[in-house]
């Protein structure tokens, strides 16, 4: 058991209990009991979610940061891998997987087209980067990122958990319990997201017309 | 190439004058018929001429003829060249056409993707919705008069990057600060949503009824998009009655990444990279086809040691899509991981020769008009060979081994029916599945590409069409592949490995083009129409994923809810190349 | 006999079980050290792996291909008094190749005569739109943008790398790709003795 992740440092535990004996703190022992089992959701959207996949074969192996275990239901995941384009007509389904994840609960954007709409940016059926609707907490660029480097991203996820601090942590404060809530949005004549209608509003009413019919 | 010996073959003009005229514009064959003889026409050719396979159905917008056209091409399954025929009509909406599906049921899933993106009305056609789209969106995508919320210009490279290129997010340049575009005056709030209505009301109506006697219900359960199960996001709305399937609507667009469009406002040398995004297991024979089409049009020949390339890389990526294949149809049948953890090692060799020639293990963009970016290096061949003579044989034999005699395995797959070669022919199915049901179709023989008319090889075939037999073949065909690769690493030449000067702007003569190769999963075609600009006027693929499923609720209606999953592994769909 | 077939296929597993343990201990028997090294990586890389499979990232690193591509980096001289020469002359081949159109460059403009200057001003690459294609490291004549190896690279935040952010010296592309850089090297070198001894050849022939 690897025990340095654990332990204070500067203090002088004798060497023949090192491995039995750990001093630390509460939010030492909380973060690394964390960052041992983020369980991503088991959700592959496109050509990311085969090197998510080989991630988790035999030669990369993320069971050996305890992230082996992909739950298909999103009330046991603890991470939302979006591993893929995310198209308008996909995203209220996202919305819903997230919603009903738990806390505490982290996004992380692999790829391109995750991050900002990638290669895809451009076409009328892709939402540039789920940022505009999740909080990611980490970004992996890449096209599609190779599992080390998908690896790589995750040990990135881990150091940011290690920085949070049980006093701080928004799933324990009461005000702000609820505020990764993300209302659903709708599929209209194009994407609606609820949070902006007014907005939406101001600038259609001084929208030149569509070209075609 | 020779060019498509339809025109001699077939006389279609003197069998129905009047209603048939020839096509004459430079660099496009085949017939044009009249919208009302449409119907006759194709029966007749169907079964008087014998072209049984439609493979692709699209449409084209020719905005400045005012003319909105549909393309068909058919084939035989015998083998041979296409025949080519095409329907214009003014482009004034409603822009109505005659549906095939009475004729080629396998037209449905191509229809309403032309409805859908061109807003091509169907007449006859009996479940007109949109695919890819959800049904209230406004406007058909791939019209020319129809720009995107990221519209920057009409085609790359775009003036804004260079010499002046200041970064800007696209978003600060469209009015709803995102990628969207909403109609003048709409309103959020007053907006209801269609809610899906269509999708249930459709279900209801193509619902198998139930036999008399006793008094069942149905209910409707939706699968996916996100199900483990279903290869990616694909949904199915199901009506079931008990444990039998009655009725069955697959609903996709959820990775809709709008190829087409995006082709069309790229060079043609851009679009090699998001081809290699289409099926993204095999980005090698993605590559193929569509270098392929485009020599086809540019008329360019292929530097020989660059063929045999082509050739060992396209065949290395068969190998690696069926023992996915076979992994991933373990995971379905239940027997998580360890198969798939046996196939995936293998893939990862694999990949590491991809990696090693072509820069990126997935998303190779090896291939270039006129051969490939650059040559394999000796030792690199030497790991090829080792590969294919000594370490795939051997692991395909311990798969064989591991899986085939398993009790469970042969119960779950033996007898259970997925289609026979009538229907499979019907349905414009193609690849493992229809040679699975007894029709020996495969592309690299029927209509030789490249070099294959060199190998020697044999049409993996078998002829009872249940799903063990469709298991059996991706063995079969692995062990095909392997054979031409070794004929092909010993024959190997030297030379140059591409027969035109490397330049990031090709000449393309105006005309059309239908290229086709038999990727892993069956018939991958592009079919390209060229204005003489650097960029393609229409881009469109035929994915056989796409064109595969159309089948699915023949095949699974009557058949029980646990076999769901397993006959939809069957038909080996990967998302990025249904959707687009 | 019923589950014999069960049977045969536990026997598989087993075999690939006890693979493990047995090449353990031939390595070891050899002498030779099967984890932590280049050898024992690229032999579980290779047609003869047995056992185990797995490559412990990050302790361990797959060995790249020399022609492995990430993201794209743009390559500088380091000069004798410790200058950067970027190789790129702003003449904007990649942004215009680039299929998803994500590189921006701003070319420099002499302040006096107004004239471009073959020395870009600033140069964009937005890393999260990036398809990774290489296109425009191959279409560069100037040698002067390539392919990185480097791919742990996610951050915090979006990812828009600018001109400084993207600069890596020729010492480190040489290190990654050494065949590479070494073939065009003396490419270019040939191309300048040729430059030098036409322009020597114009020097010493008398005006006509």
């Amino acid at each position: 058991m690897e025990n340095e992740k654990l332990s204070l440092p500067n203090y002088n535990i004798p060497e023949d209990i090192q491995n039995v004996v750990a001093i630390t703190t509460l939010d030492r022992l909380y973060n690394w009991g964390r960052r041992s089992s983020v369980w991503p959701l088991m959700f592959g959207l496109a050509c990311c979610a085969i090197e998510m996949i080989a991630a988790q074969t035999a030669r990369y192996d993320m069971a050996r940061f305890g992230m082996e275990v992909m739950r298909p239901t999103p009330r046991q995941a603890d991470m939302m891998l979006v591993s893929g384009t995310v198209t308008k007509k996909m995203l209220p389904a996202i919305i819903r997987l997230y919603n009903q994840m738990p806390e505490p609960k982290y996004v992380v954007a692999m790829g391109a087209c995750a991050s900002s709409g990638g290669p895809f940016k451009e076409g009328y059926n892709v939402v540039a980067g789920i940022d505009k609707f999740l909080p990611v907490d980490v970004y992996i660029p890449g096209c599609p990122p190779t599992p080390q480097a998908l690896i790589a991203g995750m040990i990135k996820l881990q150091e940011k958990i290690d920085k949070q601090s049980i006093k701080t942590v928004r799933w324990y404060d009461k005000n702000k319990a609820d505020s990764n809530y993300v209302p659903m949005p709708i599929l209209g004549p194009d994407l609606i997201d609820v949070r902006r209608n007014a907005e939406y509003k101001k600038a259609a009413a001084t929208q030149t017309t569509q070209e075609s019919a | 190439m020779a060019a498509p010996a339809s025109t001699q073959t077939v006389d279609l003009i003197a069998r129905f004058p009047g209603m048939v005229t020839a096509d004459t514009r430079p660099g496009f064959t085949g017939f044009i018929v009249n919208k009302e003889n449409l119907l006759e026409v194709a029966v007749a050719i169907r079964d008087e001429f014998g072209y049984d396979l439609l493979t692709a159905v699209t449409g084209v917008d020719y905005l400045a003829e005012n003319k909105m056209e549909v393309v068909y091409h058919a084939f035989k399954t015998t083998g041979g060249a296409g025949l080519i025929f095409r329907v214009q009509v003014e482009r004034v909406d409603p822009i109505e056409v005659p549906s095939l599906t009475g004729i080629w049921p396998g037209a449905d899933f191509q229809e309403r993707e032309a409805w859908d993106l061109l807003g091509i009305k169907f007449t006859g056609h009996p479940d007109l919705r949109r695919i890819l789209m959800w049904e209230g969106y406004e406007g058909h995508p791939l019209r020319k008069d129809w720009k995107e919320a990221f519209y920057e210009e009409e085609v790359k490279p775009f003036k804004s990057r260079w010499p002046d290129g200041q970064h800007i997010y696209s978003e600060f340049k469209n009015p709803f600060r995102d990628n969207l575009n909403f109609p003048k005056d709409f309103d959020p709030e007053k907006y209801e949503p269609e809610n899906e209505k269509d999708l249930y009301a459709s279900l209801e109506n193509h619902t198998l009824k139930g036999e008399g006697g006793l008094k069942t219900d149905q209910i409707v359960v939706n699968m996916g998009p996100h199900h483990p199960s279903t290869h990616g996001v694909l949904r199915v709305a199901v009506t079931l009655e008990g444990e039998t399937i009655m009725g069955l609507k697959p609903v996709m667009g959820y990775l809709h990444r709008n190829h087409d469009k995006i082709g069309e406002r790229n060079t043609y040398l851009q679009t090699i990279p998001y081809t290699d995004r289409l099926d993204y297991f095999n980005s090698m024979s993605n590559n193929f086809g569509y270098v392929t089409t485009v020599e086809k049009l540019m008329n360019i020949p292929v530097a020989e040691r660059a063929e045999y390339i082509r050739v060992i890389m396209a065949e290395l990526s068969r190998i690696q899509n069926h023992l996915i294949f076979i992994g991933m149809l373990m995971n379905d049948l239940g027997t998580m991981y360890t198969p798939s953890l046996y196939v995936f090692e293998e893939r990862e060799l694999i990949l590491d020769i991809f990696e090693a020639v072509s820069g990126a293990r997935m998303m190779c963009n090896y291939y270039r008009f006129g051969g490939v970016v650059r040559d394999i290096p000796d030792d690199i061949l030497q790991r090829i060979k080792d590969l294919v003579v000594e370490r795939i044989p051997a692991k395909t034999d311990e798969m064989e081994r591991f899986l085939n005699d398993n009790e469970i395995l042969v119960g779950r797959l033996k007898g259970v029916h997925l289609i026979n070669a009538e229907d499979a022919i019907k349905y414009s199915i193609t690849g493992p599945v229809l040679r699975a049901a007894g029709v020996p179709y495969d592309l690299r023989r029927a209509d030789p590409y490249s070099i294959y008319d060199r190998f020697d090889f044999d049409v993996a075939v078998r002829y009872n069409g249940d799903m063990m037999d469709n298991y059996l073949i991706r063995f079969d065909e692995i062990r095909q592949s392997l054979r031409i690769i070794e004929q092909a690493l010993k024959q190997i030449p030297q030379g140059p490995i591409n027969s035109q000067k490397p330049a990031y702007q090709v000449r393309v003569p105006a005309g059309e083009a239908y290229g086709r190769i038999e990727s892993p999963k069956g018939e991958l075609a592009f079919y390209v129409v060229s204005n003489g600009k650097p960029n393609p006027y229409r881009y469109h693929v035929r994915p056989a994923s796409f064109v595969n499923l159309t089948a699915i609720e023949h095949i699974c209606r009557g058949a029980k809810i646990q076999d769901f999953v397993a006959l939809l592994a069957m038909l080996d769909i990967v998302m990025g190349e249904l959707d687009r | 006999m019923y589950g014999k077939g069960i049977l045969k296929s536990l026997k598989v597993t087993w075999d690939r079980f006890w693979d493990t343990y047995t090449e353990d201990i031939s390595w070891w028997l050899r002498g030779k050290k099967r984890y932590n090294s280049a050898e024992g990586i690229a032999h579980r890389s290779s047609k003869d792996t047995r056992g185990i499979f797995t490559v412990q990232y990050p302790e361990e690193q797959l060995l790249l291909a020399e022609e492995m591509r990430y993201v794209p980096f743009l390559v500088y001289d380091e000069a004798a008094d410790g200058k950067k020469e970027v190789r790129c002359t702003s003449c904007g081949i990649c942004a215009k190749v680039c299929p998803p159109q994500c590189i921006w460059i701003v070319r420099t403009n002499d302040p006096v005569t107004n004239r471009p200057v073959p020395v870009p001003t600033d140069f964009y690459i937005d890393m999260d739109i990036c398809m990774n294609c290489g296109f425009c490291a191959e279409y560069c004549p100037f040698d002067a943008i390539k392919m990185d190896h480097d791919f742990d690279i996610a951050a915090y935040e979006r990812s828009v790398y600018n001109l400084e952010k993207l600069l890596k010296p020729a010492s480190y592309y040489a290190g990654i790709r050494p065949e590479n850089a070494a073939r065009e090297d003396e490419a270019r070198r040939v191309k300048e003795a040729a430059k030098a001894a036409k322009a020597e050849a114009a020097a010493t022939t008398p005006a006509a």
